[in-house]
């Protein structure tokens, strides 16, 4: 079972989090910083695994992540996924990502939180890996999405070209800010399959 | 209609949406709290729009913000909205809403169940699989029991998208609903073999959930799994399927034999890391569980290490990281092939990453010796000293106490160096460990009586420096030693050299800043000492430094008596009052040391952690009533004392200040911090010091010096235990020096109740401690109770999933089964039968079109319970309990009208089918190779199959509930019982029970008679016996039984028991048989057509044993007869002879029926049909209860009772070919008529002749 996932950048700013137990927001804000502050500190190059802090807590939990760019990918995991696989599966979400957003950098991410969270409900639910191959994730993906445009159809074609011109005016277009420009560089990684 | 949209998305294209407000907050970096409050003011106005659009909006950002830790659960009503929107955009949006805030508390939750159910049957599949995701994160115990059939009935959709996502559902369902797991069991492991890839991983997924908690009850999908884990290619499946075996195999050594020639081809053949590393941790586990030497054991243990090895010394931090996990699973059970890598490990302890050092101390633990204990806590001194976290810092204290208490002592040859390992471990600051540290230097001061004196000094000193401990009071952990110190030094205060001295630092102003309950034992032990002063200066008349320490005492106990703490109050109170009385005396000149003295007299012996709880109860005690009336709710309990002694369960031992007046305290400290802050002056503290004051009440206003000890502090005098270590050596090296000079001298007696390391190096046993030391054991209760199953969390969710499902499954059985699915073997051990009413009705309800509501089916089952429940009690009192148990589960709605339901129940048939579990025995032991074979049916059966058999065997009342090891332990007995005693004998005894007997003689199983009882018990059943006399001469009989095998439909099996009668052993048992067209002998590959069968074991004389034998065959419409014979060697005590038995097996047309339950209503439908032709059969004069007429037609020709009326029924089998075979016996006036229908004229024929010899000859 995975217990949670959290994504966050190297300053510990939440990008996504999702928990698969219930936990009040405040601690569920808690357990991100703990984390942050427990990944962050080691090193480049150690093991993607750690144990301890509050997710753990005496059980049989392990935090499994990878650091791409800006961003931290952490897995809360119990002994029955297999660590190198959950590594993997965190490999496959990254590139899912990179392939849905068309070279994936944080700011996708910070502006389209809904849209990771469907990816991922593609491929882990409740907790349970649900799919690991990533072009049935990304079929699955791309079908919800041109049924959400279908839907819009014509009442969507002026809020999205409202959105537009929003993003035409405004001087502080995602793609200029420089925190978290750097996209997220997928490295081939020996397969699992 | 489309105008009205479009102004209204016009209307809504200024309001913010998601990206706008993350784009906002960016900018409002500053008052980022106030813009988001802002935010979501204009959030509250758009949730109070009617379009749903907006609606959506709103809550798409709600969704962010909880993300970002602001609490939304107020908005949960229009999430619910905007999950009931039609148009998916906005129900996903919805969903995604409340599958990140709603949780079990969320009272709206419960408007949900019908819109879910609405999604559930959408059309659109996304819809589904939208509604599917979210009720995967919320699902409640009641959602869950409501919905539990709509997501039942979506594991069979048409789309694999819907399916794989409702399998994995099921997990969260079974999780909230345990009653939902019996029901959908069936068609969750149906999907095991979905076509669809992703569908199977699910099913394998939530298969692997469950196993993982309650493993014994998916035994019986081994064979399955194999299947799987052989034909699957996908690794995620695969590493799925080895990690629920390697939970398997501890309860089941034969599979794990199984998977070893596997899991090795893996481990050789894959590339994949993730596949290779857990098959090396599977077939670790597999080698645990095999207890007894297998011949190529070692070799595995081998290659796994070598792996290993690899793993660890690869570049790769992961791999490394793993490797030293697995590695510390081999250590338990192998240490010697793990010791051999200690090099490499010891290299880890110095990785730079702190993972691997924690693993790499985790496996230290075994590759201690006496030898190098103490360079390896050295060593382990050295990075205490480096370790920059404090987390592994303690985690490094607590191995360094682990690996030297280990096995009661026995590493350690020298305790003065222990001592002062554990006086330097208290220079650590800021551990959370000291209570480790203070009970490791009682337990070893109380039991090891030599180094008392030792211990005692060093504790004084430790008490003389006690502010160098005491001085960083933030996380006061480490004063805890100040417990143990002050208590040695009291207790023992006869081996101290400076009593008053001691004395004196015990009663220093600085002990009150101490926790309460160190003052207590300071207090307390004060008292020891003082007494042992005196005792040292009266003797001396020196009256006058008596005098002295009195007063000392006199003058200083009443800072104690002010203390906050109740305990210390009254125990210096007490005592105080006690030295004014004695100072009083000794100003009388009374000699007053002895009576003191005796105060303190007697030895306390260590007490077990245990030993309170293995206490037994005294008969007729009961604990759980009350002894007065309860008392009134209001009264609080008080916190219970903690005890520092007990090693695991006091974590932190917290000051105790329950007593201390807590409204009083705060009110005070509310002051003060007005106070404070109305003193332009006053520094605030810092939230951190505010906690450290209320961990020590009442001394707020003592300002504690806080001194910051970054240096470990080298205390005067304190010896370092380095100097030990040299020490030592010197010591080994005198030794063996003067081992050598005097060869014969007598072996030293050793310590640690002269355990033996046998698995140490060379000279392991040259080493001998330093001081002669005895280690006391610690007491337990006379007769306590040698159970250590007292630590299992009575809360877990997961034992309420504890169902025992092969039960369940030969339950599917009573399902007429559609001519595809195939039927469970039926083997010699049958297993009980429950009715067909109830568990027929658990199958049917994923199918059942209508969907009353459950309440309605409560109401309705309860009702015919009470009606059964009456006409059983007249009818029998043991069963009295049974059906509460059974029909619980099974809520649902009868589809027979009550009474054929009755009936029903009345005829179940005695004989069933054997389920999955026995099912599992044949394919594990049907193993061609004969050494396998041998150890399989060799007379001491493995254990494991003893649950599975006990299970068949017990009383169908029993068979529902969870089964414990109780059954199993009685199994066990049985069997001893049973290998020596000769089977007819046996028989005779069963005849006094009161049911059905199915007589198996079954060398592993232990039972003799299997006990399937009919429902209703008119009159005992004779005993019966379905073997008969296959051959015999002097030296052996053979008895033989035959039954189809229904995995194949051209197969049989024989199962033939062996009996030696005579008093000689026989050996070389060879059973060929000459095939015949129709009929032939399965022969292991390479075999040829004529060679016989070894029989894989041999036969001590008087014992007997049982041996299967396949034989496939293509017609089953006539019985036939083949010819064997038997050689044997039948070796005595001088000589041995070649000995041979003739035989004649007979294949009777009732051995190819297999038992099939039948519903009425399908035999109804069977009969309609027309297929089947039709015969007759009369029989005269029989003479017996129709019920044992019946229970003799199911019993040895495989029938089962689909409906009994009366003295008429009707009966039902199928062959192991798919022939039908239906039976209508009627009785009147010891007249039998029977009535027969078959699709195969000339096996009813033949059958019905079977039938009519086996009344014939009774």
């Amino acid at each position: 079972m995975i217990k949670a996932i959290l994504i966050f950048n190297n300053h510990g700013k939440p990008r996504l989090s999702k928990f698969y137990e219930h936990y009040s927001e405040d601690t569920e804000q808690q357990i991100i910083r703990e984390t942050f502050h427990l990944v962050s500190k080691r090193d480049e190059n150690v093991c993607n695994f750690l144990e301890g802090g509050m997710l753990i807590d005496g059980s049989d939990n392990k935090l499994i992540y990878r650091h791409y760019a800006t961003l931290y990918f952490v897995f809360c995991v119990d002994s029955s996924e297999s660590e190198l696989g959950i590594l993997d599966l965190i490999q496959v979400f990254v590139e899912t990502l990179d392939k849905c957003f068309e070279n994936v950098c944080e700011l996708d991410l910070i502006f389209h939180v809904d849209k990771v969270h469907n990816i991922l409900a593609e491929m882990v639910m409740g907790g349970m890996v649900l799919e690991t191959n990533m072009n049935e994730i990304i079929t699955q993906v791309d079908a919800q999405n041109k049924m959400e445009k279908s839907e819009a159809g014509i009442a969507g074609a002026p809020a999205r070209a409202v959105s537009a011109v929003k993003n035409m005016n405004l001087p502080e277009m995602p793609k200029n800010i420089n925190i978290g420009d750097i996209s997220i560089k997928v490295p081939n990684l020996p397969s699992f399959k | 209609m489309a105008l009205k949209i479009v102004k209204g998305s016009i209307d809504r294209m200024f309001d913010k949406n998601l990206q706008d407000l993350v784009r906002g907050i960016r900018n409002h970096k500053e008052d980022e709290a106030k813009y988001i409050s802002t935010c979501i003011d204009e959030i509250k106005q758009e949730l109070k729009q009617d379009n749903i659009a907006v609606k959506a909006n709103a809550v798409c950002k709600l969704t962010y913000l909880q993300m970002l830790g602001y609490d939304v659960s107020w908005a949960a009503f229009n999430i619910v909205e905007v999950m009931s929107s039609s148009k998916f955009t906005y129900k996903r949006i919805g969903y995604l809403a409340a599958s990140q805030c709603f949780h079990e508390g969320t009272d709206v939750i419960m408007l949900t169940t019908n819109q879910i159910r609405k999604d559930l049957s959408s059309p659109n599949q996304y819809d589904t699989g939208v509604a599917l995701t979210g009720l995967s994160c919320f699902v409640t115990p009641d959602l869950a029991r409501d919905l539990a059939n709509d997501i039942m009935t979506l594991m069979s959709h048409t789309k694999p998208y819907i399916r794989k996502k409702a399998v994995l559902i099921m997990y969260k369902v079974f999780l909230k609903y345990p009653e939902s797991l019996r029901p959908a069991f069936p068609r969750l492991k149906e999907k095991l073999e979905d076509p669809d890839p992703g569908v199977q991983s699910a099913a394998v997924n939530v298969i692997c959930e469950l196993a993982r908690r309650n493993p014994k009850n998916y035994l019986s999908l081994a064979p399955l799994f194999f299947k799987l884990m052989t034909s699957s290619t996908n690794n995620w499946v695969l590493i799925k399927i080895i990690k629920l075996f390697g939970a398997l195999t501890p309860l089941e050594p034969r599979l794990g034999k199984k998977l070893i020639e596997p899991l090795t081809n893996l481990i050789h053949s894959t590339s994949a890391m993730s596949l290779l590393y857990e098959c090396v941790n599977t077939v670790i586990a597999v080698l645990i569980s095999l207890s007894s030497g297998m011949p190529n054991h070692s070799a595995s243990i081998q290659l796994c290490v070598q792996k290993l090895r690899i793993l660890i010394e690869d570049s790769d931090q992961n791999l490394k990281y793993l490797g030293l996990l697995a590695m510390s699973k081999i250590l338990k059970t192998h240490p010697k092939s793990v010791q051999s890598h200690k090099d490499l490990i010891l290299q880890c302890l110095d990785d730079k990453d702190e993972s691997i050092r924690l693993r790499a101390l985790d496996l230290l633990y075994g590759m201690v010796s006496k030898k190098n204990l103490m360079e390896i806590v050295k060593k382990l001194m050295l990075h205490v000293d480096k370790a920059e976290g404090t987390t592994y810092r303690d985690e490094l204290l607590t191995k360094i106490i682990d690996i030297c208490s280990q096995s009661n002592y026995q590493y350690i040859t020298n305790f003065e160096w222990y001592i002062s390992i554990l006086v330097e471990l208290t220079r650590l600051e800021g551990t959370r460990h000291g209570h480790l540290i203070a009970s490791q230097m009682l337990d070893v001061a109380i039991r090891v009586k030599a180094i008392r004196a030792f211990a005692v000094a060093q504790m004084a000193m430790l008490l003389d420096n006690a502010h160098l401990l005491t001085g960083n009071m933030q996380r006061n952990g480490i004063c805890e030693v100040l417990y143990a110190a002050a208590w040695i030094c009291g207790e023992f205060s006869e081996h101290l050299e400076d009593p008053n001295q001691t004395l004196e630092a015990m009663l220093r102003p600085k002990v009150a800043t101490l926790p309460g309950h160190i003052q207590a034992v300071y207090v307390q032990n004060a008292a020891k000492l003082f007494a042992t002063v005196l005792r040292k200066h009266e003797g001396a008349t020196d009256s006058q430094a008596a005098q002295e320490t009195s007063q000392l005492l006199v003058e200083r106990l009443p800072l104690f008596v002010q203390s906050a703490n109740l305990e210390v109050q009254e125990r210096a109170s007490c005592i105080l009052q006690l030295v004014k009385y004695i100072q009083k005396l000794q100003q009388k000149d009374v000699e007053v040391a002895e009576e003191v003295s005796a105060l303190f007299a007697g030895e306390l012996n260590p007490v077990a952690p245990k030993a309170q709880k293995k206490v037994p109860v005294p008969e007729g005690l009961d604990l759980d009533a009350w002894i007065n009336e309860p008392p009134s709710e209001s009264e609080s309990e008080d916190e219970k004392p903690k005890a520092v002694f007990a090693k695991e369960e006091t974590k932190h031992s917290r000051p105790r200040h329950t007593e201390v007046d807590e409204k009083e305290l705060a009110r005070r400290r509310e002051a003060r911090k007005q106070e404070q802050a109305n003193n332009p002056f006053y520094i605030k503290s810092s939230p951190s010091s505010q906690k450290v004051y209320q961990d020590a009440p009442g001394v707020e206003h003592i300002p504690v010096v806080q001194i910051d000890l970054s240096v470990p502090l080298k205390v005067p005098g304190m010896p370092m235990s380095d100097q030990y270590l040299k020490l030592e050596e010197e010591r080994r090296q005198k030794e063996k020096a003067e081992k050598k000079k005097k060869e014969k001298k007598k072996k030293r007696e050793k310590h640690g109740k002269g355990k033996k390391h046998d698995s140490g190096p060379e000279s392991e046993e040259d080493i001998t401690p330093a001081h002669h030391v005895d280690i006391v054991t610690e007491e337990m209760p006379e007769n306590a109770l040698p159970s250590d199953d007292d630590d299992k969390d009575p809360n877990d969710p997961h034992k309420a999933l504890d169902i025992d499902l092969d039960n369940l499954l030969s339950g599917t059985n009573c399902r007429p089964l559609a001519d595809t699915e195939k039927l469970p073997v039926r083997t010699h051990r049958s297993e009980p039968l429950k009715s067909p009413g109830e568990d027929g009705d658990v199958e049917s309800v994923p199918q059942e079109p209508k969907k009353r509501s459950s309440k309605e089916k409560k109401e309705k089952k309860k009702d015919k319970d009470k009606d059964r429940k009456k006409s059983k009690e007249e009818k029998k009192k043991k069963k009295k309990h049974k059906h509460d148990a059974e029909d619980e589960p099974a809520e649902l709605p009868a589809e027979e009208p009550v009474k054929s339901e009755e009936t029903n129940e009345v005829a179940t048939p005695p004989t069933s089918t054997s389920a999955e579990a026995s099912d599992l025995d044949f394919w594990l032991s049907s193993t061609p190779v004969a050494p396998t074979a041998k150890e399989v049916a060799a007379p001491a059966p493995a254990p494991a199959p003893a649950p599975e058999t006990s299970l068949a065997a017990a009383p169908d009342s029993e068979a529902d509930e969870p089964k414990d090891a109780e059954p199993e332990e009685k199994c066990s007995k049985h069997k001893k019982k049973k290998q020596k005693k000769e089977k007819e004998k046996e028989e005779k005894k069963e005849k006094k029970k009161k049911r059905h007997h199915h007589h198996h003689h079954h060398s592993d199983g232990g039972e003799d008679s299997v006990q399937n009882g009919t429902m209703e018990e008119e009159e005992p059943l004779p005993p019966m016996s379905n073997y008969c006399l296959l051959a015999e001469n002097s030296y052996i009989k053979m008895v033989y039984d035959i039954q189809g095998n229904l995995q194949d439909g051209s197969q049989v099996v024989v199962s033939v028991i062996f009996e030696n009668k005579s008093d000689s052993f026989l050996k070389s048992m060879e059973f060929n048989v000459l095939d015949s067209l129709n009929s032939k002998l399965q022969r292991p590959e390479g075999a040829g057509p004529h060679d016989g069968l070894v029989v894989p074991f041999q036969l001590p004389p008087g014992v007997s044993n049982e041996a299967r034998f396949i034989f496939s065959v293509q017609s089953i419409v006539m019985p036939q007869k083949l010819k064997g014979t038997l050689t044997f060697i039948v070796k005595s005590e001088d000589s041995s002879t070649h000995e041979k038995l003739d035989f004649k097996l007979h294949f009777t047309c009732t051995s190819y029926l297999i038992t099939t339950p039948c519903y009425s209503d399908a035999y109804a439908k069977l009969l309609e049909s027309g297929d089947l032709k039709s015969s007759s059969l009369r029989l005269e004069g029989v003479n017996m209860p129709f019920h044992h007429l019946l229970a003799r037609i199911c019993f040895h020709h495989h029938f089962s009772v689909v409906e009994r009326i009366d003295s008429c029924a009707s009966m039902y089998s199928r062959s192991i070919q798919g022939h039908h075979v239906c039976l209508l016996v009627k009785t009147a006036d010891q007249t039998v008529s029977i009535d027969a229908k078959c699709d195969e004229p000339s096996l009813l024929g033949n059958v019905l002749d079977e039938i009519k010899q086996t009344f014939s000859q009774c």
